[in-house]
């Protein structure tokens, strides 16, 4: 599957002695949207930090557009960052409190070369239009944002650099049911319109179901099952699956 | 058992007077179940903290709040400590920021028995592992610190301490959303055989399929009002508030159904604690709005079974 945008195989990840992954291997097409799901500790979010490599790990391989990003120089890893994005839980963590909205969108797209001077500020309004949220946001700091407008931020963050892959751990999990579904519905949208694949990590089943292409269960650190979220639901093969799915049904 | 009339909270803060639950009044019988559903901001986790006097003492209460007869509002500190715990126990959303990190499980909940009663450190401790085998735990369990224990673990703790006085309302802010969707379905039925051993059950919580699970009847909050009351499998089946249809609509569908359909959300956001707002609280997100729906706010009243304060609220079917 030369075409893959992202191919895993084989890894493994240690955290302080202990083997939290475990011969991980799948890969995403361009466009695809993977879902992830298991329950706490099995591995969920350590995966989405090794697949960007924002920890090392013990074995295996991350490919990126047929190259090995296990073992590419830092220099290097730096541009293709730039086509691999993550959005966290919790946008008061992960926006910076002291930068305004414009700075923060701003930071990728100078860090990268993309945009300077005025070209800048456009390019921030444009970001941000893209997630449905106005020029009046721009010189507001993250507490002056509800909760809904800051996950919107570190979004149109997220995709200022134009990302092919775009990582959301429990991205939507923070929110209130109306925000959620709107923030969904708009992931939906940007997905098509940007051709953007996802991997996309969620204790949330039936959300998972409608938004994924694809579902990876995760159990003690191994992929138990992987399969369209249908078949998965249909005729669940691995007690991990079985569980989840009788959690989110009762 | 306990009676709330006409409740309001209000906080004076230099940016103005904030008012996050008005006049909200429900009844909770013995062995009762009440939801108090709402999105962040609703006013439900208020309205839990203000049953124990649990918030900031800069909050200004109105109204009344009578347990079995006694009224709680008027108490003063060390009588609320008498009912706190003994007769009303509370359990928090995150159980690892509501126990105590350098004390074993075990010590914590042997303290709250002595708390209330005259016991032995070796009654206590036995109470204490008595308690955690109720909650489904090993006795074991209980000299283990915290962090030793896994979230749900955690959770069903600290409804053992909660448990340690046989409180006869048990008040849950969010008792399941700092767990995986499989260590909630054990507390879920934790508290459902809680409420069959005829405690009351006050839950606060976004997660209408909880409210569903665990309670029999549901109050919905919108913008610290009550919208819409009812029997739970009533008001979600068959919802006449638009805001608790919008909620419904809301969610993804459910699993298996293959529908790949946008969702639905309710517009726009819950209005600003801060906004002066009049008439109708929903109505700027309401698609059944009307002209008079921002001249008055409608009251809450009884319409085919169920209530709901709305102008053009659904049919009922």
């Amino acid at each position: 599957m030369s075409a893959a945008l992202l191919e895993v195989e084989d890894l493994c990840v240690d955290r302080g002695g202990v083997r939290v992954l475990e011969g991980i291997s799948f890969a995403l097409q361009p466009g695809e949207t993977l879902g992830v799901v298991g329950e706490s500790g099995s591995g969920k979010s350590t995966l989405a930090r090794a697949v960007l490599r924002l920890l090392e790990p013990a074995r295996g391989s991350v490919r990126w557009r047929g190259r090995e990003l296990l073992t590419i120089p830092e220099r290097e890893l730096r541009a293709i960052r730039r086509e691999m994005q993550i959005v966290f839980q919790d946008p008061a963590n992960s926006l910076d409190p002291r930068m305004t909205v414009a700075a923060s969108v701003a930071e990728p797209l100078a860090i990268h070369g993309l945009a300077r001077g005025a070209l800048l500020r456009a390019r921030v309004v444009a970001c941000l239009r893209q997630v449905e949220l106005g020029p009046e946001l721009l010189d507001r700091y993250p507490h002056e944002l509800s909760g809904g407008q800051a996950q919107r931020v570190a979004l149109a963050r997220a995709l200022a650099t134009g990302p092919a892959l775009l990582v959301a751990d429990e991205a939507l999990s923070a929110l209130d049911v109306s925000l959620q579904a709107q923030m969904a519905n708009l992931l939906r949208d940007l997905r098509a319109r940007l051709s953007l694949a996802c991997l996309y990590i969620s204790h949330d089943l039936r959300m998972v179901a409608w938004f994924c292409d694809r579902i990876a269960v995760l159990s003690g650190g191994r992929i138990v099952e992987i399969s369209d979220p249908a078949t998965l639901v249909r005729d669940p093969r691995h007690a991990a699956t079985r569980a989840l799915i009788a959690a989110a049904i009762t | 058992m306990l009676q709330v009339v006409d409740l309001s909270v209000r906080f004076q803060t230099p940016g103005g007077s904030l008012l996050p639950v008005r006049g909200v009044s429900f009844n909770l019988q013995r062995g009762d179940s009440l939801g108090l559903i709402g999105e962040s901001g609703s006013g439900k986790t208020t309205v839990a903290l203000s049953l124990l006097r649990l918030l900031p003492r800069t909050a200004e209460i109105s109204g009344r709040i009578e347990l079995s007869g006694e009224e709680l509002l008027g108490l003063g500190e060390s009588e609320l400590t008498r009912i706190r715990g003994a007769r009303i126990a509370m359990v928090f959303h995150d159980p690892l920021a509501a126990l105590n990190p350098v004390l074993r499980v075990g010590t914590q909940i042997a303290e709250t028995v002595r708390a209330h009663r005259p016991a032995s450190r070796k009654d206590s401790w036995a109470a204490a592992r008595d308690l955690l085998r109720r909650v489904g735990l090993a006795a074991e369990e209980a000299d283990r610190y915290p962090h030793q224990l896994s979230g749900g673990m955690r959770q069903r703790a600290l409804i053992a301490m909660a448990l340690a006085c046989g409180p006869a309302l048990l008040v849950a802010d969010e008792p399941t959303s700092a767990l995986d969707p499989v260590a909630q379905v054990g507390i879920v039925d934790l508290l459902r055989r809680l409420r069959e051993e005829g405690a009351a059950l006050l839950l606060a919580t976004h997660d209408l399929g909880l409210a569903a699970r665990l309670c029999d009847r549901i109050a919905v909050l919108y913008a610290g009002r009550i919208v819409e009351r009812g029997a739970a499998a009533e008001v979600l089946a068959r919802p006449r508030h638009p805001y608790t249809l919008g909620l419904l609509r809301s969610l993804p569908p459910p699993l298996g159904s293959r529908s790949d359909a946008r969702l639905q959300p309710v517009a726009g956001s819950v209005p600003s604690p801060w906004a002066t707002l009049t008439g109708c609280r929903f109505r700027d997100r309401c698609p059944r709005a009307e002209s008079d729906c921002a001249a008055a706010e409608p009251d809450l009243v009884e319409s085919a079974g169920s209530e709901v304060a709305c102008f053009h609220p659904l049919e009922a079917r």
